[in-house]
């Protein structure tokens, strides 16, 4: 556990850590960030706290009953 | 027996401190190739390509329902999968289960410790998961029955030797991961309370976590008060990717609906969208305004808004690909605790400090 490891052997647990990552399989932001865009807009039509919801469709939007006061 | 003579004992001491001087010096070299590396793809900016995107119209949200019972501040929540129930922990100890669009209390468990920092539904619908100060994990079935005592189903199990922060299932009633102050995450068959693996690599308390969205995915987020975020594979137990550039505790973490990238949120202030693919930070949510840490964060169901609740009682909205806020709700009275986006994306939920759960859309 973490609490109960002395500071040397954290070290030794980052360094492990970190030659493994310098390898990591790397893309370009910018065709990550395209495909994330085109991921964004095809889901935007239907996203409900976008586009809104009918009334009569929306469990939230009909009143209970009874006022709040705040 | 001589005790060893001074210089000696100088030496060890020398010899100690040059390994972890040596130990410091390659963590670094290391930690600044990797920089360089993910610098090289580092080509644009989210906003820079999401410049001709729309602008997003104006939002109207609004409290829609208020859930009140809980005696003390609301520490946790989650939605049911049907999308209407959702269950509570709360520091009195108390666990409860409401019908989201009648405000009804379905079910009530007091749990043995207070600070009930974590709380997740089945898949199934059928049974909660709980634990805080406990540093258990426990599994207690709903049953249909109103007046059986839920407390006597109750099952232990996870063991952590620290606080539990978060859990979550897996995508069956039958695992559940766990992440603790003592600064690993677990994974823990529900039946037998076997301890299936175990997942090391935080320098300290692990806050938050997040399970990938796709059934096939077998990975994890988990974000720690060591400022880092890890993605993991749950079967190897291996941390496959290592984010550190929050500037304090990350206290959430979301993955983004498509599974290539996540949201963090953290007590600098900030949230922040990281990309797996290109392994790096592609965003920042941050106004010089906004001085208050952030509890937690969750996307809307397209992924371009991003909900964060703040410890100043406010919820920003932001949209993520141009990086600016779109909206900022008032309606608590304390700090927010806690946020989710119900299954269907039509509603979000926040518990705050003021003992409060709110239902907004």
């Amino acid at each position: 556990m973490a609490r109960d490891m002395s500071d040397k052997e954290i070290l030794k647990m980052e360094l492990e850590q970190l030659k493994k990552e310098v390898s990591t399989p790397r893309t370009p932001v910018s065709t990550n960030c395209a495909e994330t865009i085109a991921f964004v807009e095809g889901l935007l039509p239907n996203d409900p706290l976008i586009k809104g919801v009918s009334d009569d469709k929306n469990p939230y939007k009909g009143d209970k009953g009874g006022c709040v006061i705040t | 027996m001589r005790s060893p003579p001074i210089p000696e004992m100088a030496t060890q001491e020398v010899q100690l401190n040059e390994t972890l001087a040596h130990l410091k010096t390659e963590s670094d070299t290391l930690k600044t190739k990797l920089e360089e590396e993910r610098a090289k793809l580092h080509d644009v900016e989210l906003h820079q390509v999401a410049e001709k995107v729309e602008a997003l119209g104006q939002f109207v949200m609004k409290t829609r329902r208020t859930l009140k019972g809980h005696g003390n501040k609301v520490l946790c929540m989650d939605w049911c999968k049907d999308k209407r129930r959702i269950v509570s922990s709360s520091q009195d100890g108390k666990v409860i289960v409401w019908d989201a669009f009648t405000t009804n209390k379905e079910h009530a468990v007091t749990m043995p410790c207070t600070w009930v920092m974590a709380c997740a539904y089945a898949p199934s619908g059928c049974a909660v998961a709980c634990g805080g100060l406990d540093n258990k994990c426990s599994v207690y079935p709903l049953s249909l029955d109103k007046n059986e005592n839920l407390a006597a189903k109750k099952k232990s199990v996870a063991m952590h030797t620290n606080y539990l922060s978060a859990c979550c299932f897996t995508n069956s009633d039958m695992q559940i991961l766990t992440s603790s102050g003592d600064g690993t995450c677990a994974l823990w068959d529900v039946e037998s309370g076997q301890l299936l693996q175990s997942f090391h690599g935080h320098a300290a308390d692990v806050l938050c976590l997040d399970l990938a969205p796709s059934e096939t995915a077998n990975t994890f987020v988990s974000g720690g008060c060591d400022k880092k975020a890890n993605v993991w594979d749950m079967r190897s137990g291996q941390c496959i990717q290592s984010f550190e550039t929050h500037e304090s505790d990350i206290n959430s973490v979301r993955y983004y609906p498509s599974g290539d990238a996540f949201a963090s949120g953290s007590d600098d202030a900030t949230c922040r969208l990281y990309d797996l693919r290109a392994d790096r930070e592609v965003a920042i949510y941050s106004k010089e305004s906004i001085i208050f840490g952030v509890s937690s964060v969750d996307f809307s169901l397209s992924g371009r808004l991003l909900f964060g609740g703040y410890n100043d009682y406010t919820i920003n909205v932001w949209d993520v690909l141009k990086g600016t806020r779109v909206s900022i709700l008032f309606g608590h009275e304390n700090r927010v605790s806690t946020l989710r986006v119900s299954p269907d994306g039509t509603a979000f939920c926040t518990g705050s400090w003021d003992h409060t759960l709110r239902i907004w859309a």
